[in-house]
């Protein structure tokens, strides 16, 4: 089964590698860009049947800080892994 | 009795070292060096230091996998009950992601790396790494790091200044840390974070410029704190 883990800054928390890329994307001449946020993308395979509450113990054990981070778990499905 | 101490080390730690020659330096005694894949500690340990460096390449986010070490649980269970515990630099960000210290050191705002001697104001000064420091006190400590600005909540920030738990605080803003927080303490008082390296000034060089021995005094109030104890 694929997992994919969305990692974020919490709203609020100050990222200062988003306002860098920002300013880089408008020092390239592209317009409109309002706001920049870097997060990670972590894809997982795991067993099938692996429960959301073992899933979001991971997230919140080790692959997100909750001080500052907060997560989203996505299953796909085997179609469109 | 012999004051008995250990420097962790992590698969990338590179001021573990430094750390261990700082201690011996002030206790006479050489630290027992611990990999951070032993389960246990030594018995009957005073101090233990977790050095600066960039343990696991910084992967994930920095502190976090070495804070998930079979040697970080021993760590805990010797911190609970009372065993003084200086993380330094990457020690510091290890010490937060265990949850052993509250928040998180997260990129300077600058986004630069930062490798020069700051200015401290000492704050607390009732713990065993501050005792013999006076409050409002300056101290010159170099720092050398990426992740050094401290974050936490309002809340937490609020708790840590009732209960008097910032340790030092830079005497100007640095890396963005929120209301300049350079140390912080547990609430007990004994583990204490700090992003500056105190085993870094040691010693007074023949130029000023070229670093003092301020962090040394850091390594004796904690002896002499918790020897007389």
């Amino acid at each position: 089964m694929k997992v994919r883990i969305h990692v974020r800054l919490k709203p609020g928390v100050l990222d200062p590698q988003g306002r860098a890329v920002h300013h880089a994307l408008e020092g390239l001449g592209f317009e409109g860009v309002e706001d920049v946020r870097i997060g990670r993308l972590i894809e997982m395979d795991v067993a099938q049947g692996t429960s959301l509450s073992a899933l979001t113990n991971m997230c919140e054990k080790l692959l997100a800080n909750t001080v500052i981070e907060d997560f989203a778990i996505e299953t796909l499905s085997e179609e469109t892994a | 009795m012999a004051f008995k101490t250990a420097v962790i080390t992590f698969p990338g730690s590179n001021c573990d070292r430094d750390m261990a020659v700082a201690i011996e330096a002030v206790t006479g005694n050489a630290p027992t060096r611990v990999w951070h894949g032993d389960a246990d500690l030594p018995a009957g340990l005073d101090f233990i230091a977790l050095p600066g460096g960039f343990s696991y390449g910084d992967y994930l986010r920095a502190g976090a996998m070495a804070a998930k070490s079979p040697i970080m649980r021993a760590v805990a269970a010797a911190a609970g009950r009372g065993v003084a515990v200086l993380g330094v630099c990457n020690g510091f960000q290890v010490l937060c992601e265990s949850g052993l210290l509250p928040g998180v050191l997260m990129r300077n705002a600058g986004q630069r790396f930062l490798c020069r001697t700051v200015e401290l104001t000492v704050v607390n000064t009732s713990s065993p790494f501050t005792s013999g420091f006076a409050r409002g006190e300056t101290l010159r400590v170099p720092i050398a790091h990426h992740d050094g600005n401290y974050f936490a909540d309002a809340a937490t920030l609020e708790a840590l200044e009732a209960e008097d738990r910032i340790a030092f605080r830079y005497s100007e803003p640095v890396n963005g840390s929120q209301r300049d927080i350079a140390g912080v303490l547990s609430a007990n008082g004994r583990v204490l974070g700090m992003m500056p390296h105190p085993e870094r000034a040691m010693a007074q060089a023949a130029h000023p410029s070229l670093g003092g021995a301020d962090g040394r005094r850091l390594f004796e109030n904690v002896v002499e704190s918790l020897v007389s104890a």
